[in-house]
């Protein structure tokens, strides 16, 4: 089927933020483990390892999807977006500067999934609500802040980047 | 967590499927959104030895219409419901919202819930309501089965382990004026399995009388449940308050909860009489103001 498989193991190519990266995995490695483990990007946590929590949330092709509940070598040839890709240059993105400036996180461990789901959430809306942004997030659980300030800070970068575009 | 170990294919073609499929057999499990199969996987609920990714067949991620049915594939998301609404249908995006939360509704697919068969799967109980069939094939042949004689037991389905889902089948009313939907569900937090779902939908005629009835019910049996009787109360009736609270107690009958952490049985019971009256009313009215802006 044209793969490389290598005692067990299929070498899987992806695209991570925007950088051409594979590596091999069992087929049975799951795609947080995969981009932590094998590619060494540590952005991506991993809570309850059981679909409930949304820590470990990417964008894979620009949906965002539980990376713990996807099989690394269903990304074989795919497109994913982690936390890392956010901010450039030493730069913060205006969603994470947004999130900074709310105080929209308290230790930080549910923060990248919410930046992915909301990244994903500010792509693709032309406006959005309070009652938008909570449905938005219902799949990732904050266990110290609650949701005031993200939700705040969400609203805030839509805000802002809308303000950027209008300026260009 | 990570699952036993499983040899992974992807095939690009049906045919590559169904050549695996007869080859394997009983080894293999299919992978459609992974949404409840690799979390049983991660729990060694289940280890098949080979897994069968069906992803690559883009042509089971269409809707299609022919002959006053809609045709839905095995792969169409969860989430596609979400920001459709189709006003001869409109049970789908009224149901798809309630369907655990947005992240796995971007990967689970309307194929995969029905063939796990959860009693408490939403798209079982709406698509009970709404008197869809599964279409199912093998190497050898391909069936229609009603929804209503798909689901055995919790968990199991009349599927033959060479058999998969393609498609879900639902039928369209054209002629008929109105169609008004409701999806009602329990949930102890968002994105939970539901405690009681009801989906209630209904063809008014422009009388008010009823032309057909679904009602489905979800977390209230062994498998997704139709009310049955419930809904041969309601066909050929013009919709009133009192038939409405008939149809809702006699729903609550059809109904056969168990007592568990979520709730009690006579609970489960009294939510679905809730439910239902709640649901068939809300459409009633939804019937009314169109009656009342286009008289
Ligand atoms: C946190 C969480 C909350 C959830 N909450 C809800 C909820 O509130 N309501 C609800 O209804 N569901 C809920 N679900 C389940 C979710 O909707 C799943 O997506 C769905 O049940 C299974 O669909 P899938 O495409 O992911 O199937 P998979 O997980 O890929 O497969 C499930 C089973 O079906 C088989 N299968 C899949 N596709 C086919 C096919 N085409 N032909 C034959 N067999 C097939 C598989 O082999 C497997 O046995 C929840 C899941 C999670 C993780
Ligand atoms: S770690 Fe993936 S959902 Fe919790
Ligand atoms: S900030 Fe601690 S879990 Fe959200």
């Amino acid at each position: 089927m044209g793969r490389t498989v290598i005692n067990d193991q299929i070498m899987v190519h992806v695209t991570i933020n925007g950088e051409s990266r594979h590596a091999l995995a069992e087929p049975r490695t799951l795609l947080a483990y995969f981009i932590r483990d094998n590619l060494g990007l540590t952005g991506t946590h991993v809570g309850c390892d059981t679909t409930s929590c949304g820590v470990c949330t990417v964008l894979l092709d620009g949906v965002p999807v539980k990376s713990c509940t996807v099989l690394a070598v269903q990304a074989d040839g795919h497109d994913i977006e982690t936390v890392e890709g956010l901010g450039h240059n030493g730069q913060l993105h205006p969603l994470q500067q947004a999130f900074w400036d709310n105080h929209g996180l308290q230790c930080g461990f549910c923060t990248p999934g919410m930046l992915m789901t909301t990244t994903a959430l500010l792509r693709n809306s032309v406006d959005l609500t309070e009652h938008e942004v909570r449905r938005a997030i219902s799949g990732n659980l904050c266990r110290c802040t609650g949701y005031v300030n993200i939700v705040k800070a969400v609203l805030e970068a839509k805000r802002r980047m809308g303000e950027e575009t209008r300026k260009v | 967590m990570f699952p036993n170990s499983f040899e992974y294919y992807a095939p690009r073609s049906v045919e590559e499927i169904f050549g695996l499929l007869e080859q394997y057999g009983d080894e293999t499990k299919i992978l459609a959104g992974g949404q409840s199969l690799l979390p049983m996987m991660k729990l060694r609920l289940v280890a098949p030895s080979i897994l069968i990714d069906i992803n690559g067949i883009s042509s089971w991620d269409n809707v299609t219409e022919q002959a006053h049915l809609l045709h839905i594939g095995a792969l169409v998301r969860h989430r596609k419901w979400e920001y459709v609404l189709d006003s001869r249908v409109p049970l789908l995006h009224q149901t798809a919202r309630h369907i655990a939360d947005p992240l796995v509704r971007n990967r689970g697919t309307m194929g995969g819930s029905l063939a796990h068969a959860d009693p408490a799967a939403d798209w079982g109980a709406a698509l009970l309501a709404l008197k869809a069939s599964v279409s199912i094939q093998s190497a050898h042949r391909s069936r229609e089965v009603p929804l209503r004689e798909f689901f055995v037991d919790t968990f199991t389905t009349v599927l033959e382990p060479q058999e998969l889902v393609t498609g879900i089948r639902i039928p369209l009313h054209y002629d008929s004026g109105f169609v008004g939907a409701r999806y009602l569900k329990l949930e102890r937090k968002v994105g939970d399995f539901a405690v009681v779902g009801v989906a209630v939908t209904l063809v008014l005629d422009p009388h008010g009388v009823v032309l057909d009835a679904g009602i489905g019910l979800a977390a209230v049996g062994a498998t997704p449940l139709a009310a049955v009787k419930a809904e041969s109360l309601l066909q050929g009736h013009p919709l009133t308050p009192e038939l409405i609270r008939h149809v809702a107690s006699e729903a609550a009958k059809e109904s056969d909860p168990v007592t568990d952490r979520r709730g009690s049985e006579e609970y489960k019971r009294a939510m679905v009489n809730v439910f239902v009256e709640r649901g068939l009313t809300a459409v009633h009215h939804d019937w009314q103001r169109l009656m009342d802006v286009s008289a």
